[in-house]
């Protein structure tokens, strides 16, 4: 069946839906610290709406753990009192929640029109040739992950990385690449550019 | 009346700029006072005297939307605020959340007063961490200091705000899905009506307004509605950030008002084109709004002016391509965006979406068929209006429009087997051509 006639809706080819499964992991529990944060965060929303903390405690499980795994998500679910399927449903939505253990570094590279307008694509491929990896890949080591991001908000200083979620590096192009790498290797993401505002601090 | 001087953005580039000492020393939070003092409804048609319009996207009038809040129910309501700035091209609320957030507390304030609200959540991107702390930080010292809280600066009313992290989706940024996403669920739309103001997040009244929407509010009570009314045309008062990128020489946020002209914009305020090259293509209001030509340069970018010109203000998000760019290319770029973020709710925009990329691949490759532009157009025209949000007209929009203005190159595509354009230097080798 098809609600367009000329496509082939249906196939393999030209259908996208697949549920993959998450891996188990190790056994998980939040560390004292992390499960107070928690707490505080839960007294933001009324007292019958603990699942709007569903987002912040996913975001304390990759902090303690690095990724969100099956045995997370079950004590996650516990804990807002929700079904590890609803909490299987919004990692499984959202694009910052990885599923396995990703790199030290994890380089998400915007590819979207500024970006790419500016020499993203360069960037991304000199990235991916200089550690043999594809965009989605970790590098051998277990230093770098790479992906691709769609436009971060920060077209004017095009292209732009992100890495591990939280730290920017702005204006890159491919011939920085080798520097960006070693300055990640020695000094971690303290060696970044950080965002142009917090620079104008 | 052209706008003199930058007022959201006037202080951005100074020093400590985001810090609650130095906004009170630029009189901060004295509008907030004024309107404290004022009963809910005089709010609202202070706003509303102002004419100032949403700057989320549709443009839509802010005080009529407040009045929307139904005033005699005894559950909360809420406030939302949109910082879920997804929209690609558009950085405007990145820069005002990071220098000026105060201004965004303190109109923030005000809407809840003027709905009678005592929460109000920001939702920002999950990418913005680094705004979320500053907003965070700069939240905890205006907590401090009772600009916020229980009985602010001892007016009587309360109010709370909190910042709401999300997690990577596109579709967070549209408001019934922003809801949503803060009731912890996908970032899926649900069906109108009933509209948010009626049954919002929780099933509650809630307002949802766009960050610089909010940041304009305070103005509108230090300098009065008849100011913010007479900057700019009729009907799209008031002052207006802008974000230029792409193949400009001066990429950034510029702050003016609504008369400018896209030539003005491009030239003038972004330095003109970079490298000297010749401007080909202009996407005004970022990537879910038509593409324009050069033709469209003296054309006004405000929110009627732009719909004049046959495509939309959007989020001012000026996308500036050169003579070097291969416009089915860009096509693919965007709808791999379109394709990437499309929620899954409604099967036109999931698979739709899908279709268009792979069929733009196909002629990218080489192995078009002039009939392959068809069947692109028809794709969209079952995809535009045909789903629960406008996610749908949004990832058509760079498909028919570049055919509508550059449908030769899609043809020299198909006969040749190869681009009009020339590979561009900024271009990669096409080495990680991706399936996905
Ligand atoms: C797919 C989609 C994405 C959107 N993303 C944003 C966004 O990132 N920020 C925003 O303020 N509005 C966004 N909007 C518009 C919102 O739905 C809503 O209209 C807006 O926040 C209302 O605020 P305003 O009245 O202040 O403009 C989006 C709409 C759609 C359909
Ligand atoms: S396109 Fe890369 S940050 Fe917007």
């Amino acid at each position: 069946m098809t609600f367009h006639p000329a496509m082939p809706y249906g196939t393999p080819d030209w259908h996208k839906s697949a549920r993959k499964l998450a891996d188990e992991g190790p056994p998980f529990e939040f560390t004292p610290e992390n499960r107070r944060k928690l707490d505080e965060i839960l007294t933001r929303y009324p007292a019958d709406r603990r699942r709007s903390a569903l987002l912040p405690a996913l975001y304390l499980v990759q902090d303690q753990q690095g990724y969100v795994s099956g045995h997370a998500m079950t004590h996650v679910a516990e804990i807002i009192g929700c079904s590890r399927a609803d909490v299987e449903d919004v990692v499984s939505y959202y694009v910052m929640f990885f599923t396995k253990p990703v790199g030290r570094h994890v380089l998400g590279v915007c590819r979207t029109l500024s970006c790419a307008l500016n020499g993203a694509e360069r960037l991304t491929e000199a990235i991916a040739g200089k550690l043999g990896i594809a965009p989605g890949e970790t590098d051998p080591t277990g230093e770098f992950t790479l992906i691709e991001m769609e436009c971060l908000g920060a077209c004017d200083r095009a292209p732009v990385i992100m890495v591990n979620n939280e730290y920017w590096h702005e204006c890159q192009g491919a011939d920085d690449v080798d520097r960006l790498l070693e300055t990640l290797r020695t000094r971690g993401v303290a060696g970044l550019t950080g965002c142009h505002h917090v620079k104008e601090k | 009346m052209r706008l003199a001087e930058p007022v959201l953005t006037a202080h951005v580039t100074e020093p400590n700029a985001h810090t609650l000492e130095r906004y009170l020393e630029w009189g901060g939070y004295q509008a907030m006072l004024k309107a404290l003092a004022q009963a809910p409804g005089e709010v609202i048609e202070t706003v509303k005297q102002s004419g100032l319009r949403g700057r989320g996207g549709a443009g839509f009038p802010t005080g009529m939307k407040w009045g929307f809040v139904p005033k005699d129910v005894a559950r909360p309501k809420y406030l939302c605020v949109n910082a879920d700035e997804s929209e690609p091209g558009t950085f405007k609320d990145h820069l005002l959340m990071e220098r000026n957030p105060h201004l965004l507390f303190e109109g923030s304030v005000i809407a809840c007063h003027s709905i009678g609200a005592k929460v109000a959540y920001i939702y920002i991107r999950g990418e913005f961490y680094h705004v979320q702390r500053v907003l965070e930080a700069e939240l905890a010292k205006a907590y401090a200091e009772g600009y916020l809280g229980k009985n602010i600066r001892g007016t009587g009313v309360d109010c709370d705000i909190y910042v709401h992290r999300g997690a990577g989706a596109y579709e967070a940024g549209e408001e019934s899905a922003l809801l949503e996403s803060l009731e912890g669920k996908r970032a899926q739309p649900r069906l109108r009506p009933p509209f948010p103001a009626v049954v919002g997040l929780y099933g509650c009244p809630t307002i949802i307004n766009n960050v610089e929407t909010i940041a304009n509010v305070p103005l509108i009570f230090e300098k009065g509605p008849e100011w913010f009314a007479s900057i700019g045309p009729e009907k799209n008062s008031g002052p207006k950030l802008y974000c230029i990128s792409g193949h400009v020489a001066r990429p950034g946020v510029y702050e003016t008002s609504m008369d400018v002209t896209l030539r003005e914009l491009v030239y003038d305020f972004a330095g003109g084109m970079k490298d000297g090259r010749a401007l080909k293509a202009i996407i005004p209001g970022g990537s879910s709004v038509n593409v324009l030509t050069p033709d469209a340069l003296d054309a006004q970018a405000s929110f009627d002016g732009l719909v004049k010109a046959g495509s939309m203000l959007g989020s001012a998000a000026m996308m500036v391509m050169d003579e070097t760019t291969d416009m089915v290319w860009l096509a693919a770029n965007l709808t791999h965006f379109y394709k990437h973020e499309s929620c899954g709710k409604c099967t036109p925009c999931r698979e739709g979406s899908d279709w268009m990329y792979k069929v733009l691949q196909k002629i990218l490759r080489g192995e078009g068929q002039l009939r392959d532009i068809d069947l692109l157009l028809s794709i969209a025209d079952q995809i535009g209006g045909k789903t629960l949000c406008p996610f749908g007209d949004a990832e058509i929009a760079p498909v028919v429009s570049t055919i509508q203005h550059f449908r030769h190159e899609y043809e020299h595509y198909i006969r040749e087997g190869r681009s009009l354009v020339p590979r561009a230097p900024w271009r990669g080798s096409g080495s990680l051509a991706h399936a996905h």
